[in-house]
């Protein structure tokens, strides 16, 4: 069997398993798993730039906050249907991407990682300055009756998953065809040695540009995704703990590989939600066994199987 | 197997006797529900700020929770049945605080959630409350249920808002402290509510907001902002919260020396703050709102009295094992009281289980006058079953000899106004 088959059927078996899980799991987990694919976009997002392009942002917060934003905002003050508001948001997304990588890329390494901060920062200044638009850091709800499509209520439990499987498989879907495309082929290359790259004749700085751009657009779809099925904006999505846990996520389920986010995301979702029933000091647990995972499996859960098992895994 | 004769039983008219006085004994001395031992418990949710920014308040909100349903079930539960707390630790996070909702809902299967402060955390929740049909009763202060924004499974019955509050504050601000007032706030929508509600209120009372202050949320120190407070003010207001509001007391206090204008403040930034601390001298002769009365005052009411010794709070608010553990007093009450509320409600609506929560909801709609009683220690309260908004007495104490002392009451009356929303309309 190719590394092609053996991809696409890795891949769809887990879009497979997820559809499979609804009918199986009672609600409350069923309902996690809808959060947990939202998430794992944003987280795959993230990947596209830190695992497959080498580049560490710790800005990413403003990127999944422009899609929420855009896509709140074009609702509630716009007056939008709900798609060309969806729409809105993912512009809202790539556009902030794109000004945000023309400048941060001129940077490399910790400057790089400082920049995006500094953004993000800026990002969610910008979120509270306007609070007479965006209620600040309170945030706004989203109206049960403006979150429906085509006669669709997305607030019931099974469109909420549906609209989430939907979204993660496409992503998910188009990510894993991309990182094996020419295109993704080369940004793996300028992750491992940019220089060499440039001297093979590839444009770089284009190329490092596209996957900002890529990178930013998808996590402002988990932004609009969010406020789209769980009907809030807050501003709170665009502080820097929300930077943050893109980059836990993609570290616990392994850098640089299609399913790791969503492996990574499920296993922190479960492991908060596990150990803050046990005690108050849950993050405390969170950071041992992050500390453990980092000891022992240091490329991440998915990133130690390719390693030991799968080593054709994408 | 019988032998033929009779085995002499255990059972005499003596032990008899002990058997129905020990029976009788118990059913006296135990709650009223073990009548109804069968019964399960009636499961409430508490979605408590126990990390994150909030966790001073989630504390207290605990320990007011524990105390009422402690009360709750001595008295016999609700219905007969007893009342259990379920906590969930919300991060004071609005994600989590959805996730924590989904958790009580379909995990717990609680009857009611309740509990949180942080406006961010129930706007962020509030939708899917709704969504779950499970009723969420909020003790934050947000201006958000009254405004519309939320939906009719979110009530507030416990704890006024901070429209009620600031607009009933004007009055005696105007009459007694001065007209040209000078707002120093944090530049987020809790500072802004107090811009736009006060300066409206204020303005109503033939007074005028001389100066706008904004401080960003970011800042750390204060000074830079004194000198655009203008030379004319009569009364600074402030309202500055988190960890720099030392920090801002201090410094406004060199800022001004020994001649200053009239300063009138929420104890938001105070709570769970001893008003003694070094530092916070400046603060004697100045004016506060509260909630509720952190320190007892001469003529204390017997409810206040009775609420804190069961809460475990000495005269000055502290923790009565620990003196400098000062409570969020001006808040937590509202823990108390909603409590009350809901108990109040399912007992109207004969309330079951998960089947009659939209009869419970239509119950606590129904509420109107609350008086000031062991249920509602902190006053008298209004309750408007259209905007899901309780209305209630304002107090204003003055720091004296570090003491606060409450120098005003405001009426339910001066804190009212129109209906913004009437979610009796929405459908269940």
């Amino acid at each position: 069997m190719t590394v092609a088959r053996k991809s696409g059927l890795l891949h769809l078996s887990v879009l497979v398993a997820l559809i499979g899980l609804f009918f199986m799991l009672p609600p409350y987990h069923s309902g996690n798993l809808a959060r947990i694919m939202v998430l794992a976009i944003y987280a795959m997002g993230f990947n596209i730039l830190f695992g497959y392009t080498g580049l560490l942002s710790l800005g990413h917060a403003m990127f999944f906050a422009a899609g929420m934003y855009g896509f709140g905002l074009a609702i509630n003050l716009g007056g939008f249907p709900l798609l060309p508001a969806f729409l809105i948001g993912m512009l809202s997304a790539a556009g902030l991407a794109a000004i945000t990588g023309f400048l941060a890329l001129r940077t490399t390494g910790v400057a790089f990682m400082i920049v995006t901060l500094m953004f993000a920062q800026t990002a969610y200044l910008v979120i509270l300055y306007f609070g007479a638009y965006t209620r600040g850091d309170e945030g706004f709800v989203i109206q049960t009756a403006k979150r429906s499509v085509m006669g669709i209520d997305l607030t019931t439990d099974s469109a909420r998953y549906a609209t989430a499987l939907i979204l993660f498989g496409l992503c998910f879907v188009a990510l894993a065809r991309l990182v094996q495309s020419p295109f993704g082929r080369t940004l793996v290359a300028i992750r491992e040695n940019e220089e060499r790259a440039r001297m093979l004749g590839y444009d770089t700085g284009a190329h490092k540009l596209k996957a900002m751009i890529l990178s930013g657009l998808i996590s402002g779809v988990a932004g609009a995704a969010y406020a789209m099925l769980f009907g809030y904006v807050g501003a709170t999505f665009a502080t820097v703990q929300y930077s943050i846990f893109p980059l836990l996520w993609v570290l616990l389920g392994g850098a640089g590989t299609t399913i790791g986010p969503l492996l990574g995301v499920f296993f922190m979702f479960y492991l908060i939600d596990f150990s803050s029933s046990l005690t108050t000091a849950y993050m405390l647990i969170a950071g041992i066994v992050l500390v453990v995972l980092t000891m022992f499996a240091p490329q991440g859960l998915m990133g130690e199987m390719r390693k030991r098992v799968f080593t054709w895994l994408p | 197997m019988s032998n033929g004769t009779s085995k002499k039983t255990d059972f005499s008219r003596r032990s008899a006797l002990k058997g129905i006085a020990a029976t009788t004994l118990a059913a006296t001395a135990l709650p009223r529900f073990v009548q109804a031992q069968s019964a399960s418990p009636i499961k409430i949710g508490f979605q408590k700020h126990a990390t994150g920014i909030g966790a001073a308040y989630g504390r207290w909100y605990d320990a007011t929770t524990q105390a009422a349903v402690k009360r709750i079930n001595d008295d016999g539960g609700i219905n007969g049945r007893p009342v259990e707390i379920v906590i969930e630790d919300d991060g004071t996070d609005p994600k989590r605080g959805a996730e924590v909702l989904e958790k009580f809902a379909n995990q717990h299967k609680v009857d009611v959630a309740f509990g949180t402060l942080f406006s961010h955390v129930v706007i962020g929740s509030a939708p899917r409350a709704g969504e779950l049909k499970l009723p969420y009763f909020v003790v934050s202060e947000g201006h958000h249920v009254a405004s519309g924004m939320l939906n009719r499974y979110t009530l507030q019955p416990g704890i006024t808002d901070v429209k009620s509050q600031v607009q009933s504050m004007a009055p005696f601000v105007a009459a007694n402290l001065g007209k040209k007032v000078t707002m120093i706030y944090p530049d987020f929508a809790f500072g802004h509510d107090h811009r736009d509600f006060f300066s409206k209120a204020i303005e109503a009372q033939g007074g005028q907001v001389v100066a706008q202050i904004a401080i960003p949320p970011s800042e750390t120190s204060f000074t830079r902002y004194f000198p655009s407070i203008p030379r004319e003010t009569d009364v600074v207001y402030h309202v500055m919260v988190g960890p720099a509001v030392l920090t801002f007391v201090k410094e406004l206090g060199e800022f001004f020396g020994p001649s200053r204008p009239e300063i009138f403040g929420f104890i938001d930034s105070l709570e769970a703050v001893d008003i003694t601390s070094p530092g916070l001298e400046f603060l004697e002769g100045t004016y506060f709102w509260e909630g509720m009365p952190r320190h007892a005052q001469a003529e204390n009411s017997v409810f206040d009295t009775a609420y804190r010794a069961a809460v475990g709070v000495d005269e000055r608010g502290a923790s009565l094992s620990d003196s400098k553990d000062v409570s969020t007093y001006a808040h937590m009450f509202g823990c108390w009281e909603t409590l009350n509320v809901i108990k109040a409600g399912m007992e109207s609506a004969d309330y079951k289980g998960p089947d009659d929560r939209a009869k419970l909801i239509e119950a606590v709609e129904a509420m109107s006058e609350m008086p000031h009683s062991m249920d509602h220690p902190q006053g008298p309260k209004l309750f408007n079953g259209k905007t899901h908004q309780v209305f209630g007495q304002q107090y204003i104490s003055k720091v004296d000899g570090g003491t606060l002392k409450v120098e005003h009451t405001a009426s339910i009356e001066d804190g009212m106004y129109e209906d913004e929303v009437d979610y009796t309309a929405q459908s269940f």
